[in-house]
């Protein structure tokens, strides 16, 4: 079995949990004998997975060639003549990178050999159909986040009309989640036969024992990991950390990452006069991450929607207990971790003193939590989605 | 001619309201009052009210051939009392007929006999003095919470006055020994009776089960399993919630017209008849005598103490729980030693276990909070802030 495989992120081009995502489960489907074709925007330097063949799509487009326009859904700028080297960066004027590399992806087709299109989020949509153009061959559109997510109700319509294309053009979905197949159904109106649940799963480091740094008892450290955006709810986490504060004052909050809600979260800590228990540090990476969690006594993802969420599997492969939103994908893979309703920060907060306060809790979950780890493997992903890919081409 | 012994549990515990560690000290009740009585509201008119008269009118018609007995915790007792008296008033008449025998146990369905005698006997005690009072009965068998037996609890509770204690009659104690027989304590000559476990959840869990092959289960089939069972043997025990009617099992899955038939279908078999605890231990002599050197219970398939202790969170929760004992007997205050013995109440714990595999099920309908972690919480709250009100936490 050969695929070939659309993405906007991979290791060590990453931004989030998608990049993730796609080696954890590009890893297992190579270790099952499939061969992939990983098209990326854009490669700076050397990338060392050697499990995927790594094509870029600025390269495909060679200068001086014409292309004509393909979708009904033209972007706000015209398309421009692949003069300029993709960023494979969020940026403004993305709606046009991604209808440069769906151009880039129907040559990339007409050149290779496969047997099946798969292809990662809203960014990769214009690239799986023209692939399939090029060569006939099933496309999979494989769902991480919606627009619906990452924007609330304040959807960019231009987003959400490429990912409705994208599920009502694809053979077959899949979703990282019921919680996103649902949405999928509930707002695209798809139906829910053509879209298969593939829940995403944590790789373990080989070699990596997961240290357990020494934690300072006098000082609980609470960690939130992710954009600083709407969709991550950082303001819950802010102002659960008020209240818990009030309860016990020896408390530090660290938030890692960046997003557009940092500055306002940076002002709303200083005006809640908690300056002195929170860090920002940042988007961080590698062994910096690593230890932030085996520092951490309590890691909280409070996300107002979230397809699926790794980084609460990642700090459960270090003992750190965990605390997620219910309106996440990742609740319905794990049953020993806290649950609470993103906007009930009164609850939010008495989890987290409770979590800080009780080492029985905090044991009781850790130790169960290796149970739930068991069962959550790439492996039993891949196996899905070869089923997926035979039934698509049988 | 072999015996038909029934008891019947009658139990809700107190569910509390959610109590976040923001409203510690705050002075808030821990009892969520709307959800008790809307509960027990429901359970009497599903299970208790009518389940009570079918039972009155089928004493009447066998006159007294069909015998029964029941244990109701006093946390039951005070619910009935404050919500629905007349619920109470038709126990009282099933007590006046003279067929329906009361088991004695703990006041508020407590693990107290695991972490503290002193503790066990006088709510025993509270117990005995409740039945007297209501029931105008005094109870000569004891059943401790969640059928929890073992040889120590079994010499306490013949200390006690007791003539004999039901337990579960679980394959690894008995062995190749049937649990249709009356045994007698390991150290004492308490008499036990054991539940015939595979009899007993064929009502109580199976009955409206249509994945079983023996679906649906008529009173006549049962009826002829018992007498199989009963060949050559004392007794069949057939220990349940009574919550089966009506609630577990709901009307219309037929499990009142299976009640209502079985009388009928028992005593057709004339070697067959009914007996209440007491009556059973004066009939029949004991005929070997248990081991049980670790408590045992009726719950889940390991017949142990894991649905309530075990877990990091329960042996906390139980810890501090019976770590203020000594503090709220100095206290000498009748509210306080109250409302520490309502937080013993068994269920409290349950709800705590993670052991989610096997019995999941069951203990996710019987549980109100959406994990066990949360009941966790819930009851540490209301544990320090019952703490602070003992004068524990003053220094805090």
């Amino acid at each position: 079995m050969r695929v070939l495989m659309f993405g906007w992120e991979f290791p060590p081009y990453i931004s989030g949990g998608l990049g993730t995502a796609c080696l954890g489960l590009t890893q297992a489907l190579s270790r099952l004998g499939v061969q992939i074709i990983f098209v990326l925007p854009h490669i700076k330097g050397e990338i060392s997975a050697s499990h995927v063949e790594i094509r870029s799509a600025s390269s495909a487009l060679g200068p001086g060639k014409k292309f004509t326009r393909l979708y009904a859904y033209p972007p706000a700028a015209g398309y421009h003549n692949g003069e300029k080297a993709f960023t494979g960066e969020y940026t403004a004027d993305m709606l046009r990178e991604v209808e440069s590399y769906g151009i880039a992806a129907g040559i990339i087709a007409s050149q290779e050999r496969f047997h099946v299109i798969h292809a990662h989020d809203w960014m990769t949509v214009y690239a799986g159909l023209a692939a399939r153009k090029a060569s006939g061959r099933p496309f999979i559109y494989h769902v991480h986040s919606l627009e619906f997510d990452r924007s609330g109700d304040n959807v960019n319509r231009e987003i959400f009309e490429i990912e409705r294309l994208g599920l009502w053009e694809a053979d077959h979905v899949i979703s990282v989640s019921n919680y996103t197949k649902s949405m999928i159904i509930r707002r695209y109106g798809l139906d829910p036969q053509k879209v298969t649940v593939v829940h995403n799963a944590v790789s373990r480091k080989e070699g990596m024992t997961y240290a357990r740094m020494p934690k300072n008892p006098h000082e609980k450290i609470v960690l939130f990991l992710g954009r600083i955006t709407f969709q991550k709810g950082p303001d819950y986490f802010v102002e659960a950390a008020a209240r818990v504060i009030r309860a016990m004052p020896e408390v530090r909050f660290v938030m890692v990452g960046t997003g557009d809600m940092m500055p306002a979260m940076v002002e709303r800590v200083a005006s809640l006069g908690l300056g002195s228990h929170f860090h920002f540090t940042g988007f961080l990476q590698g062994a910096e991450v690593d230890s932030m969690y085996a520092l951490s006594d309590l890691y909280v993802m409070p996300s107002v929607s979230e397809p699926f969420g790794i980084t609460p599997l990642e700090a459960m492969l270090y003992d750190v207990p965990v605390i997620i939103s219910r309106q996440s994908g990742v609740s319905e893979v794990v049953r020993h971790a806290l649950k609470v309703d993103f906007w009930d920060v009164e609850e939010l907060a008495n989890m987290m003193v409770s979590a800080l306060k009780h080492p029985a809790l905090v044991r009781e979950l850790t130790e169960k939590s290796q149970e739930d780890l068991k069962n959550i493997h790439w492996d039993r992903a891949a196996e899905k989605v070869v089923r997926l890919y035979q039934d698509l081409c049988s | 001619m072999p015996a038909v012994c029934i008891y019947f549990q009658v139990h809700q515990p107190l569910r509390h309201r959610r109590f976040s560690v923001f409203d510690i000290g705050k002075g808030l009740p821990y009892e969520d009052e709307e959800m008790n009585r809307q509960i027990l509201e429901k359970v009497a008119d599903k299970c208790y009210l009518p389940a009570n008269l079918l039972l009155r009118e089928l004493i009447e018609k066998y006159e007294g051939k069909f015998r029964l007995s029941f244990s109701l915790s006093g946390i039951i007792l005070e619910q009935l009392q404050r919500y629905r008296p007349e619920v109470l008033d038709s126990f009282v008449n099933l007590a006046q007929t003279g067929a329906v025998e009361f088991l004695g146990e703990t006041y508020y369905h407590s693990l107290a006999s695991l972490f503290s005698l002193p503790e066990f006997r006088a709510q025993v005690k509270l117990h005995q003095a409740a039945m007297e009072k209501h029931f105008k009965f005094t109870p000569r068998v004891f059943r401790n919470t969640e059928l929890i037996y073992s040889d120590a609890l079994a010499e306490e509770v013949e200390k006690m006055g007791y003539q004999a204690m039901l337990a579960e009659g679980a394959d690894r104690i008995l062995g190749w020994r049937s649990p249709n027989f009356v045994y007698q304590s390991a150290r004492g000559s308490l008499r036990i009776l054991l539940r015939n476990y595979r009899l007993s959840d064929d009502v109580a869990f199976r009955f409206s089960d249509r994945s079983w092959s023996e679906y649906p289960l008529m009173a006549d089939k049962f009826a002829r399993w018992i007498k199989e069972a009963a060949a050559g043997c004392q007794i069949i025990n057939l220990f349940m919630d009574y919550e089966t009617f009506g609630e577990h099992q709901w009307a219309d899955t037929g499990i009142f017209e299976f009640l209502r038939a079985l009388p009928e279908e028992i005593l057709k078999l004339s070697d067959l008849n009914f007996l209440t605890p007491s009556e059973v231990i004066d009939v029949y002599e004991p005929v070997g005598s248990l081991n049980v050197p670790e408590p045992m219970s009726w719950a889940d398939v390991e017949r142990d103490l894991t649905a309530w202790i075990g877990n990091h969170l329960q042996n906390d929760a139980i810890k501090t729980l019976y770590g203020l004992e000594k503090v709220v007997q100095q206290a000498k205050d009748d509210g306080l030693l109250e409302a520490w013995r309502k937080l013993q109440t068994s269920d409290y714990f349950y709800y705590m276990c993670t052991k989610w595999f096997a019995d999941g099920d069951v203990h996710k309908y019987f549980n109100p909070y959406p994990s066990p972690y949360e009941a966790y919480i819930n009851y540490m709250n209301i544990i320090d802030d019952f703490t602070r009100r003992v004068g524990g936490g003053k220094e805090a």
